[in-house]
């Protein structure tokens, strides 16, 4: 800050104190030219205004705030540059870049934590990351078997997973069920964290009308990917979508068993199984055929951490090995 | 005068000067340093002005009162940077025009909700909260997956912002102001909306929030 405006903010700061000083100091006095406890000389309806002092509680009181208004702007940043004789500060403003950030954490741990954000956060570190790391130690499989890891991880589910994927973890129409045993990227504890950590972009279902010659094409293809999974559909269709279910085997499989069963994680669906991730009906088969779908999952590692993570992954993995 | 006192009170003019200049001082001190000082004034680094798309994403957040439940303002305090990501700083907010920070949460917090959720989640979310979110609150905005931006308007706003944050913009080598918008921008501002609906351009919005700070 210019030293302009520092001079500028303590002038102000520190003459308003003084200013209320002198105004209290001045309403002390009897300038009425009235007895105490007299009347002040005007009567409305018979009620008469007396020229009583300000109570004495109140004035000392008054005194008292101002007192430590000045105590305060001693030990605490306030007045302009004046960082306070304590030094604190609640936490790092003005800082351009997540870099800079991070090296003025550093810098407050070095001088003994005097921001009070780091403060809290470096509190709650040394409570929590003990325990974290622990759980980091043991692998996947282990902690699903844990009661009080599983704990924390399902709240941590429910306050960053559960949007999409529901508080039961069972999904929505568009956004997978954890609970059940189909994995569009594997259900192996390695797969899971890796999805979590790193995110999943579907390859990409891609709008499919027009090279399956029209509405007619789509119909088709949908009656025969219904068919895989024993679904009621009109069989003459079905048959026609079989041929043309060949531009869907790159992804699918040639059997329409997925992308899994090829051992490639690009997200596309067992086609088979009768778990539909955006519905199961005909109609939401054929809009996934015409128009496309590609189902994106974010990323977590840079806000939960990969600690964080592995407690979440332990917790999904738990729901399907039930 | 025996009473000096009675000079303010029977003088309303009087009395409403001094009640003025007594309820400005916290103003002068707390608010109008702020105006010059660089930490308000400086862009953070990694700082993007909003594509067309989003700007009129923004417009749409702002009509539909978005703001009225949801902050764009993460405190310093760990629970809600648990939550949010890295507490807000003025920085991030030099170019906006009102800024969007919000007094309440009825839902949460959105400043950096951008990359939290994929764009089919935001358009389901948006088009019914509850078929996403069972629990929610939030009302449905079904209108915007059918309102069609024209982009009439889109290079104008552009303009305006330029204008706006003249003295706030990054810096080039020379320490040049980069102006937020370049010409072909502006031009090309209208076709880049228009035929999008205002579905598109609120989520291309919600997915820019926070970029500057992740």
């Amino acid at each position: 800050m210019s030293s302009f405006w520092s001079i500028w903010i303590t002038v102000l700061s520190l003459g308003t104190l003084v200013g209320c000083y002198l105004l209290l100091r001045m309403c002390l006095t009897n300038f009425a030219g009235v007895e105490e406890g007299e009347s002040m000389g005007h009567s409305f309806d018979g009620i008469e205004e007396l020229n009583n002092p300000l109570p004495g509680w109140w004035s000392k009181f008054f005194l008292v705030t101002i007192a430590w208004a000045f105590g305060y702007l001693l030990l605490y940043p306030g007045l302009g540059n004046w960082e306070g004789l304590l030094g604190w500060k609640s936490s790092n403003q003005g800082i351009l870049s997540l870099a800079e950030s991070k090296a003025m954490v550093t810098a407050s741990k070095e001088a003994g934590l005097l921001v009070q954000y780091d403060r809290e956060i470096a509190a709650a570190n040394a409570r929590y990351n003990p325990i974290f790391e622990a759980y980091a130690a043991r692998s996947i499989e282990d902690l699903a078997t844990d009661k009080a890891a599983l704990k924390v991880g399902q709240r941590l589910f429910l306050h960053n997973c559960s949007q999409c994927h529901g508080s039961d973890a069972r999904g929505a129409t568009g956004f997978p069920d954890l609970s059940d045993k189909d994995w569009l990227y594997g259900g192996t504890p390695e797969a899971i964290k890796e999805s979590i950590m790193h995110g999943r972009r579907a390859a990409g279902m891609m709008p499919w009308k027009a090279a399956l010659g029209g509405e007619q094409g789509v119909k088709e293809v949908a009656a025969y990917v219904l068919s895989l999974s024993n679904r009621k559909v009109d069989t003459e269709l079905a048959k026609a979508g079989q041929t043309k279910f060949a531009l869907c085997m790159a992804c699918h499989g040639t059997d329409g068993t997925g992308s899994l069963a090829m051992g490639i994680a690009i997200g596309a669906p067992n086609l088979t199984d009768n778990t539909w991730l955006y519905g199961n009906s005909p109609r939401s088969v054929e809009e996934s055929i015409r128009n496309g779908r590609a189902g994106v999952m974010p990323a977590w590692k840079e806000l939960l951490g990969k600690e964080k993570v592995h407690v979440i992954s332990a917790y999904v993995y738990s729901l399907s090995q039930k | 005068m025996k009473n000096k006192h009675e000079l303010i009170e029977k003088n309303v003019g009087l009395f409403f000067i001094f009640t003025i200049l007594a309820i400005s001082i916290g103003g002068l001190v707390e608010i109008t340093p702020l105006f010059f000082q660089a930490a308000t004034n400086t862009p953070v680094d990694n700082l993007k002005p909003y594509t067309a798309l989003q700007m009129e994403g923004r417009d749409i957040y702002i009509r539909d009162g978005c703001h009225t439940c949801h902050s764009q303002m993460i405190r310093p305090l760990r629970a809600e940077t648990e939550r949010y990501g890295h507490y807000s700083v003025a920085g991030e907010h030099v170019w906006e025009h009102p800024f969007l920070w919000g007094s309440k949460r009825t839902g949460p917090d959105l400043a950096r909700v951008g990359g939290r959720y994929s764009d089919a989640w935001h358009i389901a979310h948006l088009y019914d909260p509850r078929s996403v979110v069972p629990e929610s609150n939030m009302p449905a905005f079904k209108w915007l997956s059918e309102n069609i931006l024209d982009g009439e308007l889109t290079g104008k706003k552009l303009e305006i912002f330029n204008r706006l944050t003249k003295n706030r913009s990054h810096k080039d080598a020379e320490g040049n102001p980069i102006p937020l918008y370049s010409a072909e921008e502006i031009a090309g501002a209208k076709s880049a909306v228009k035929g999008k609906t205002e579905m598109e351009a609120l989520v291309a919005y919600l997915q820019s929030l926070g970029h500057a700070l992740k």
